[in-house]
């Protein structure tokens, strides 16, 4: 597993010591609040690892962003809001779920077009061989006469 | 002088490859068969040297001889054996070598039993092989060679990186290459007919078992490398959707769609010019792959610019061996005829929607996996694509594959009867049904999407199930007739059904666990105990041990089910002295398909330690619909070796009948 790889060079590189990922003391009283939190911790990079989420990353920033989320969230701000506040403060490099935009339109957009387009190309492909296989030339006379003798050799050639 | 002579054989392999690469495809072209035969001796001489290289440094590291610079990085002298072998491919000059010994593998694998191929083919295919593999031996001899020596050898050496020192390294990357670099020979087999200009339907014939082959190696090294990430990262998630799984996934999508499309090929000589297509993709996505992993542009665009000897190498090869051969596709395709009418409902049309899927599929993990990188090379604008994106991107594309699958096998050629197919699949639509219902009754009424889920799972195992209970008649004829039936029934068929068969297994899995998995993060005093899913876990103290290469805290617990006690789990952290880092091992106890996951965390101030407790109900379905899966191709490669060009041993079976 080269992620295993990636991520233990990482790990050597920059996190002395192994700590976990979300701590029995990072987490909130109110069940309800909490699970949120975890789904939106889902949702948001940590900035310093390999495209890895800060729920399951073990780095200190992770955990400073985990506990800033639980912040907002004890505050009363919507999910919305505290996405809006992470984007605000780190860009959009924080969400894992890029945004629909102008420069990520390629990206949402390409893999549904090559599946509509290749929808109509195998429906038009398919007509025209239809239509092609139905409206195949028919034989010419002389074709017709040299077919009759291959099938009864009785009828005289020429 | 030992690591001097390897890098010396991987030098006469170079010059080999150089002869293998123009001689045969001047013979080709003069129809002169000395030149062509050329080939296969060449071959297997490239295959010799690599392989004597290849083990001159598998030496080096057995020895501990530090003098070697790759050695030093990455070897101990109080690593297990087991770990000395395996850390020759657990850094980026070893891989490599690691990549060509198994290129150089396969074309000696062609020389061997290549005989029934008409000679031109076999010359021309085997000269492609030897493009690839010159390409690689210029790579590594100029930018990762594992032989260079140190001028001051140190004692000890640097310790391999602790987190790699697992069975999984072992046995997960020389499957992926096997997966990967087997898709060479689609891809040699595809040049080659363009450049002969012919393509005909023995041609998929010869390619698919390889292409299986390949593919069989790739699913098995995907399923071993997600488990490996499963246990060793601590956090119990199976697949991240991260660049270099991406990496792996991508080749493995194009190939499942090659097999498919190489059948209609085969049996019906249509399709020609997308499966040839194919086959230059799966090869150059497994190129991509290496790319990716291998150049450090993962990292970051910067760190790929900084450094840029090896990525700017691998990029050439890239542009080389994809642009060179979509160039030649292009001029070449249409002058191909195209053969093979079909009704839109019939077989070759299943088998098309699910090529449809399949490379839609592919291109969402390849637009999701570049496109960051694409984005920042250009505007320098930083943006993340990870799970969120590919869960909502890619799981709807695979729902309407699934759905399709199972009348695959029950469509005629030509033209298949669509309400027939619907009313055969009824019984295991109708157990769809009740397994929704019941799930959704019996387990959790939370929510519609999970029952729906393992209804899905269930149409596709039952639904793989339906054509081989027909055909042999079982539950309608007795039973001893129905298994004679059965061994009557071609490999390859039962092949298909099991692989799909493994693919709803799969699914299962990874619906429970989505679902239904439960977690417990707490700090715990020794003697207090937790529960989970009806398990109690009580934990009874630390250990201190000592490995050969570390030293080890281990937190004892006890596991009990309704106060009976079931087992022990000792997860624990791991120091090794020689890098200064910590690991941690998760315990994990298998109940069963599902498992309990235990990983520590912190030791705290008040004598107590932070621990993760994971309850993963049928998470082991995950990786054993991945073995089905590849069970099933090796019972239809079987099938293949049995018929393909062995005109003899049939002919011989009907006189001893005739007898």
């Amino acid at each position: 597993m080269w992620r295993v790889a990636l991520f233990g060079l990482l790990m050597s590189l920059a996190v002395p010591g192994v700590a976990s990922a979300v701590q029995p003391d990072e987490m909130l009283k109110d069940p309800v609040l909490e699970s949120r939190a975890r789904d939106l911790s889902r949702e948001l990079r940590c900035m310093v690892c390999q495209n890895q989420s800060i729920d399951d990353s073990e780095a200190p920033l992770a955990r400073d962003l985990r506990l800033l989320v639980r912040e907002r969230l004890t505050k009363g701000d919507s999910d919305q809001q505290v996405l809006s506040f992470l984007v605000s403060r780190y860009g959009e490099f924080v969400l894992l779920r890029p945004p629909l935009e102008w420069r990520t339109l390629l990206l949402w957009g390409l893999p549904p077009a090559a599946l509509v387009a290749g929808i109509i190309g195998l429906f038009t492909m398919s007509r025209r061989r239809h239509t092609a296989s139905a409206e195949a030339v028919p034989l010419s006379s002389d074709e017709e006469k040299r077919l009759s003798t291959l099938v009864d050799p009785a009828v005289p050639d020429r | 002088m030992i690591p001097e002579l390897g890098h010396y054989a991987l030098v006469l392999a170079l010059a080999l490859g150089l002869i293998q690469s123009v001689t045969p495809m001047v013979g080709a072209r003069k129809h002169d068969p000395v030149l062509m035969r050329l080939a296969g001796s060449t071959a297997l001489m490239q295959f010799g040297f690599v392989a004597f290289s290849f083990l001159t440094l598998v030496i080096c590291y057995v020895t501990s001889d530090f003098s070697v610079a790759t050695v030093y990085e990455n070897s101990h002298s109080m690593m297990p054996l087991i770990y000395k072998i395996t850390s020759v491919w657990g850094n980026h000059e070893g891989s490599m070598l690691l990549w060509v010994l198994i290129l150089s593998l396969f074309g000696a694998l062609v020389a061997i039993f290549g005989a029934n191929l008409p000679t031109t083919l076999k010359a021309r295919v085997l000269s492609v092989q030897s493009w690839i593999a010159c390409a690689f031996y210029l790579f590594i001899l100029v930018t990762s060679n594992p032989f260079l020596r140190l001028p001051q050898p140190p004692f000890e050496g640097r310790d391999l990186n602790p987190i790699l020192q697992d069975i999984g390294l072992a046995i997960h990357p020389p499957l992926l290459y096997l997966g990967y670099v087997g898709f060479s020979i689609a891809f040699s087999f595809a040049i080659a007919a363009l450049i002969e200009g012919r393509i005909d339907a023995a041609w998929a014939r010869w390619v698919r078992p390889w292409t299986l082959a390949a593919w069989i190696f790739l699913t098995v090294g995907i399923a071993m490398g997600s488990y490996w990430a499963y246990y060793e990262l601590g956090w119990g998630g199976f697949w991240f959707w991260d660049p270099v799984e991406n990496a792996s996934l991508m080749p493995w999508l194009a190939g499942t769609a090659l097999l498919h499309s190489a059948v209609v090929m085969e049996k019906r000589n249509a399709l020609k010019i997308w499966t040839l297509l194919l086959a230059i993709l799966a090869f150059s996505l497994s190129l991509i792959g290496t790319f990716l992993v291998r150049s450090g542009v993962l990292t970051s665009v910067h760190t790929f610019a900084n450094d840029p000897s090896r990525g700017v190498f691998i990029l050439a090869i890239l542009v080389v061996f994809i642009g060179g051969g979509l160039t030649l596709f292009a001029w070449r395709a249409p002058m191909l005829k195209q053969g093979g009418l079909f009704a839109p409902i019939s077989r070759e049309a299943a088998l098309v929607l699910n090529n449809l899927f399949l490379t839609t599929a592919c291109l969402t993990v390849f637009v999701g996996t570049l496109y960051p990188l694409a984005l920042e090379a250009l505007t320098g604008d930083k943006i993340s694509v990870g799970a969120p994106f590919f869960n909502l991107t890619f799981g709807p594309l695979f729902i309407p594959l699934l759905l399709v699958m199972p009348f695959g096998p029950l469509m005629a050629w030509k033209r298949g009867d669509i309400f027939g197919a619907t009313q055969r699949l009824m019984a295991a639509f109708g157990m769809a049904i009740v397994v929704i219902i019941l799930t959704f009754w019996v387990v959790d009424r939370s929510s519609i999407l999970a029952p729906f889920g393992i209804g899905l799972a269930t149409f596709v195992m039952i639904g793989a199930g339906v054509d081989m209970v027909e055909r042999i008649g079982l539950f309608r004829v007795p039973f001893s007739v129905a298994r004679q039936r059965a061994a009557g029934v071609p490999r390859s068929a039962w092949g298909t059904a099991l692989a799909h068969f493994g693919i709803g297994v799969t699914l299962l899995g990874i619906i429970c666990v989505s679902a239904w998995a439960s977690e417990r993060i707490v700090a715990l005093k020794p003697s207090e105990t937790i529960s989970l899913s009806g398990y109690e876990l009580t934990f009874d103290g630390m250990v201190q041990r000592s490995g050969p290469n570390f030293r080890e805290l281990a937190a004892k617990f006890t596991v009990r089910k309704g106060g009976v006690p079931i087992g022990v789990m000792e997860p624990s952290k791991r120091s090794f002295p020689s890098r200064a880092t910590t690991t941690t091992e998760a315990a994990l106890m298998t109940r069963g398909a599902s498992q309990l996951y235990l990983s520590l965390g912190d030791t705290n101030d008040d004598g107590s330690i932070s621990i993760r407790l994971y309850h993963k109900p049928m998470v082991l379905l995950i990786w054993l619909g991945a073995v089905i899966m590849a069970l099933g191709g090796s019972l239809s490669l079987s099938d293949r070796r049995l018929r393909i060009g062995a005109p003899k041993p049939a002919s011989k079976s009907a006189m001893q009948a005739a007898e």
